[in-house]
């Protein structure tokens, strides 16, 4: 077990540093600068974009500009914003829980909707329930989140009226920084519960629209998985010990039948940052996904190149985790 | 030749027309577990329909897509207020008929699915081949490659490419090919790791077998099953991905009828014409589920440990 | 029967709480919220290139020596209560206001009221590379520089507490006007002692000190902004007790917001979405001529656009009537001359040319090219207030110019790579426009046709044409505007008849605000101000 994790670390090493250069090579070949960007449509002589480029430090040959960023990223230094003159790790862990509070809220949904339905369809195998939740699901799967997001504002919020458009909180509501979740931070707010409906009416939709293929997922998932474990030997001896049926398939069955659930929940992480990027467009949600798009759009190095940085370090440990985790669970795994 | 003469005769051990039968009946027998998965059939129907439809398209639509008509801006359907026959789902913005371009859409993202599968399929089997079959360091460097594509958030991988090579259909192609690859070399090595060390392979190999032949003659056949089932797949997550960066307004060149980039022009219009939003999203969705469909049913059927 | 229990639990919750929020709202009174279209940059106008950045901090926070009036481009005394030049025009004497205080903050508590020492910081912080705050955030005065102050001023001298000199290296009429810009922005020379004692410079760009209506209370980046009137403020505390700007970058998200009333205002709503808020009962739609153009440039440098047969080819083909049509839905003019028609020295009498397939035909057959020929058309992948949808506008040129027989490849790239592009000089034709900064025509004809901008790449026909030049120079360093407007009439001519561009638009600028909002005035410039807005 310990050699496979060092094994798997040793790995972990040469896929950062590649993906440090990538992000600091592919966005410096787009043509254009954050510096024309301030300066649109004006222009400016050229002196001025000199002195303009060498305050941001771009004018350093890319080799110098590379190992300025590795250095200061393994000294925890991740460089500072240029449109924002603010430092990006600041400004990533703002946007980092805007966007984890989205994907908690949509798996959470996922899973308590997914997960139950699945092993209903998997107890009444082949019934109309089964048949119509499996084809629902992979319409769910086959969705286009861009068009979902859509249309579900078009029905609730501009027909029905009953959700707000877009954004995370109405900002009548002065909400005090604590944890970066507006859903726990409310409660400092001195108008606590009006806030939290706020947080809440404003989350609702985008949790949907970002859940939906997760759910579909997870119950298609599920039902397989419990399909398996419903034909083992282990059920069929419970059910004759006299075990009530809903008690064996909850109490065994279930239980059994997570393992490659929750590695597929595991494996989402990557499926959940690019849904983000869709999403938090459509619902101007001011996370993860939003910021670095924006960040491409305006050239704004330091933060595309920490950004990604952060955001792949952050997958591949998910990874690494569910891979520890399953193998774990299947010490056949652990040689290979 | 001289390599292929010696080595005709040994593994497999079956005649030409055994081989044939063999692989009629195996035709069949795959035909019938299909056929017996209605969502299977359901998905080859609709492909079937689009296919026909992008074939067709300049016979199917009224008009030119990019024609503008002259005074019926935004344009409700045939059956909404003030819709008429002449546009059954109406005109957008500029005044183009929303059908026809719905049509020619259809065009447009069965070639992109098709040029994504191509493009990715060919260089992720590839690259599956040569990680899996060698070994050694280069299979590290194509996983490590591999990882670090896998690591990067894929739609915005896609977007800083389009960004850098330009806007337009190939572009978004590429891109979203480049995001797709990865999936497909680690199905392929994972089969050719396996298959490598099958009988009939080392045998063959101990009759001199030259490493080309052994892995585009004896293994790569064997690994198709689940890349046919992963490049029917990949044919959905190139639509879907090709339209999402339409959507972004990343995709193809105005005036092409692309339907995520109809659907991003439509956005502006989400509440006076609905109907511009909800159809090519409808479309987009129709398609990829058809693709989906398709691709289950074939991993079903392809696939021996299911077959009971 | 326990889920009943728990909502019996939560009724009296739930009213304590409602009286708690109601009780607050009362106290809260009067919150203005507008719904911005992008973050700011920074919080010091001085280091300030677009209109989110002074909209959020020149205009509430700070004021200037000199002012232009709400909703004109008139220049009026600020802190500056008057001014004297010189008469050889190279001396500017201001007198400045007395007894104003700058803001009381958390961070920060002003012990003396604003003197020329303030004026000096200010001022001296861009001008002098040895000044402790030059470099401090970057150190770059884009607007600055661009305006010519750091060659234009050669010193700044302080008379007394109360009396500021500028003394200038050649006398320019536009200075007066520069002077009322947001990068003029007076900032607190006891503030920048603070900080540098503290060594947190930085935060004079970060957490702003000014003199202005608004206090700046807390910021969040691409979410909000959040302000509270200046109760000692010189010209009387804003009847709005707070300013919040909900930072919203989707503009139809903006309009969905202002319809629901999430928001009391939005700038520059999409012309599409006009109609619909016209008939809202509960909102109000201002316009105003803005202060721009729209134009197809014309790179001159690259055959065949070499020939003037062909430019004024392309001017006769495009139907420009219909795009105001379909694309700004009526809101603006066609565009004859490259300065809008409420800018002084405007030519009335200008001959357009007319939309004239015939003539377009004509003229390409002069020039050699009876079949037409195929060149490509950059559109604009963004949208400004001159020009709202760029891909529209380039799906109707391209139409148009086919029936000339020139066939345009449409091609765009990111707002960057556009620019980028544009700038060195790769386009054929590209759409492009431009909003006034300053009310000057100098602030158009040199920022976009000197030969100077062919080189800096903001002249983006890449024209350069001396007899237009020396027109625009000699206008340049007149003081009497009879004489300015002569000239400048003239160039308008000169440019007409070599049609570098295509003009196409001067666009009308709107405001969409809620029926509660009451005494906005829009600027010509573009910026928006809250200060004299009331909610009722």
């Amino acid at each position: 077990m310990f050699r496979y994790l060092l094994k798997r670390l040793a790995e972990v090493i040469p896929t950062l540093i590649g993906i440090t250069l990538i992000s600091f090579a592919l966005i410096r070949l787009i043509p254009g600068d954050p510096v024309l960007l301030m300066i649109g449509e004006r222009g400016a002589s050229p002196e001025v974009l000199a002195e303009m480029r060498s305050a941001y430090g771009l004018d350093k040959p890319l080799p110098v500009q590379y190992g300025v960023f590795v250095g200061n990223a393994l000294k925890g230094d991740l460089g500072t914003s240029i449109t924002s003159s603010r430092p990006v790790s600041e400004e990533f862990s703002e946007r980092f829980t805007a966007t984890l509070e989205l994907g908690v809220v949509a798996l959470i949904l996922a899973i308590l909707i997914g997960l139950p339905l699945g092993v209903l369809a998997a107890v009444k195998r082949n019934s109309l329930f089964d048949y119509s939740l499996m084809t629902t699901s992979l319409i769910g799967y086959s969705m286009p989140i861009f068009w979902w997001g859509l249309i579900l504002i078009l029905i609730f919020s501009v027909q029905l009226g009953w959700t707000p458009v877009a954004g995370r909180m109405d900002v009548m509501y002065d909400v005090p920084h604590w944890t970066g979740f507006y859903l726990l931070d409310v409660w400092k707010s001195t108008e606590a519960w009006p806030a939290f409906k706020s947080a809440v009416s404003h989350l609702i939709l985008p949790a949907i629209a970002l859940g939906t293929i997760p759910l579909a997922t997870i119950a298609r998932m599920t039902r397989s998985s419990m399909l398996e474990v419903l034909g083992e030997d282990y059920m069929r001896t419970a059910r004759a010990k006299g075990l009530s049926r809903t008690r064996v398939i909850f109490l065994h069955g279930l239980r059994n039948a997570l393992v490659p659930v929750i590695t597929v929940i595991g494996l989402m992480a990557g499926t959940i940052v690019t849904g983000a990027v869709l999403t938090e467009t459509i619902f101007s949600w001011p996370g993860i996904g939003l910021w670095l798009v924006d960040s491409v759009r305006q050239r704004d190095y330091p933060v595309i190149q920490s950004g990604i940085l952060l955001i792949a370090t952050i997958i591949i440990v998910v990874n690494l985790l569910v891979d520890l985790a399953y193998a774990w669970a299947n010490p056949r795994l652990r040689g290979k | 030749m001289a390599v292929q003469a010696v080595n005709t005769p040994p593994l497999p051990p079956t005649t030409e027309a055994q081989a044939a039968t063999g692989f009629k009946a195996e035709l069949k027998e795959f035909w019938y577990f299909f056929s017996q998965n209605r969502g299977a059939v359901g998905g080859l129907v609709i492909v079937a329909l689009f296919v026909l439809v992008a074939i067709l398209a300049p016979l199917l639509a009224p008009y030119d897509p990019t024609l503008i008509h002259e005074g019926v801006f935004t344009q409700g359907p045939a059956w909404s207020m003030g819709g008429s026959m002449k546009h059954i789902f109406g005109t957008d913005d500029v005044g183009r008929d929303v059908f026809s371009r719905l049509i020619y859409g259809a065009r447009i993202s069965m070639g992109v699915g098709f040029m994504v599968v191509v493009f990715s399929l060919s260089i992720g089997t590839l690259l599956g081949l040569l990680a899996g079959y060698v070994g050694g360091w280069v299979d590290t460097v194509v996983m490590r490659a591999m990882d670090i594509l896998m690591a990067l958030p894929s739609i915005l991988l896609a977007i800083v490419v389009v960004t850098i090579l330009g806007q337009n259909l190939v572009n978004a192609v590429i891109a979203v090919g480049i995001v797709v690859i990865p999936g497909f070399v680690r199905l392929v090595r994972a089969q050719v790791m396996i298959e490598k060390n099958r009988q009939y392979v080392v045998a063959s190999g101990s009759f001199g077998a030259g490493p080309f032949r052994q892995v585009f003659v004896n293994i790569l056949p064997n690994c198709m099953a689940p890349v046919i089932v992963q490049g029917t797949l990949g044919f959905s997550d190139g639509i879907l991905n090709v339209a999402a960066l339409g959507f972004l307004g990343l995709g193809a060149k105005p005036p092409t009828a692309e339907w995520g980039t109809m659907l991003s022009d439509a956005r502006a219009f989400i509440e006076s014409a609905p109907w511009l939003v909800t159809l090519p999203g409808l479309c987009i969705l129709i398609v990829v589920l058809g693709f989906n469909l398709l691709g289950d049913g074939l991993r079903d059927a392809l696939d021996p440990r299911l077959k009971k | 029967m326990r889920q009943n229990f728990m909502k019996l639990a939560l009724i009296p919750a739930l009213g304590l709480l409602a009286t708690a929020a109601f009780s607050q709202q009362a106290q809260a009174a009067k919150t203005f919220v507008y719904c911005s279209e992008a973050s700011p940059k920074t919080f010091n106008p001085q280091l300030g290139t677009d209109g989110a950045t002074f909209n959020a901090s020149s205009r509430p926070v700070y004021n200037r020596l000199v002012d232009f009036e709400r909703g004109t481009t008139k220049v009026i005394p600020s802190l500056a209560e008057k001014w004297d030049v010189s008469k050889d025009g190279k001396t500017i004497t201001f007198h400045l206001r007395k007894n104003v205080q700058f803001h009381t903050t958390p961070y920060f508590t002003p012990t003396r009221p604003f003197n020329a020492d303030d004026v000096l910081f200010t001022f001296n912080r861009m001008l002098k590379a040895d000044h402790p705050y030059n470099k401090v955030s970057g150190g770059v005065y884009e607007y600055f520089t661009s305006m010519d102050m750091n060659k234009l001023i050669k010193s700044i001298d302080k008379v007394d507490d109360h009396t500021v000199k500028f003394v200038l290296t050649r006398a320019e009429a536009p200075i007066i006007a520069n002077m009322a810009m947001d990068f003029a922005s007076i900032l607190s020379a006891e503030y920048g002692d603070q900080l540098l004692k503290a060594k947190k410079q930085e935060m004079m760009d970060i957490q702003p000190v000014g003199t202005g209506p608004f206090v700046w209370k807390s910021y969040r980046k691409d979410s909000e902004i959040r302000y509270e009137a200046n109760p000692t403020y010189f010209e009387g505390k804003s009847p709005l007790d707070r300013l919040v700007f909900a930072i919203t970058k989707d503009p139809n998200v903006r309009i969905q917001k202002l319809k629901r009333g999430e928001c009391h205002f939005v700038a520059e709503p999409p012309p599409t979405d006009l109609k619909a808020l016209r008939a809202d009962s509960k909102i109000t739609v201002m316009e105003q001529e803005g202060l721009n153009v729209a134009y197809l440039g014309i790179n001159v440098t690259k055959p065949p656009f070499d020939k003037l047969e062909v430019r004024k080819a392309l001017a006769h083909a495009l139907n420009r009537q219909s795009y105001i049509d379909a694309i700004y839905l009526g809101n603006a003019v066609v565009a004859k001359n490259p300065i809008p028609p409420t800018m002084w020295s405007y030519n009335e009498k200008t001959v357009d040319d007319d939309f004239d397939i015939a003539k377009s035909k004509q003229l390409l057959t002069k020039a050699g090219f009876p079949n037409g020929f195929q060149t490509t058309l950059w559109y604009m992948p963004v949208s400004r207030p001159y020009n709202p949808n760029g891909k529209k506008m380039g799906e109707m040129m391209q139409a148009d110019l086919a029936k000339v027989g020139i066939k345009a490849d449409l091609q765009t790239f990111d707002w960057g790579a556009y620019l980028d592009k544009a700038r060195a000089g790769q386009h054929q034709l590209i759409m492009m426009g431009w909003t006034g900064d300053n009310g000057d025509p100098d602030n158009f004809l040199s920022v976009l046709l000197s030969c100077e901008a062919a080189k800096n790449g903001s002249n983006y026909s890449r024209w350069c044409y001396q007899p237009f030049e020396k027109l625009i120079d000699q206008a340049k360093v007149g003081s009497d505007q009879k004489a300015r407007t002569k000239l400048y009439q003239e160039a308008q001519i000169v440019f007409k008849s070599q049609a570098p561009w295509v003009t196409l638009a001067h666009s009308k600028a709107f405001r969409a605000m809620t029926k509660n909002v009451q005494g906005y005035k829009m600027s010509p410039l573009g910026t928006d101000a809250f200060y004299g807005v009331d909610l009722k």
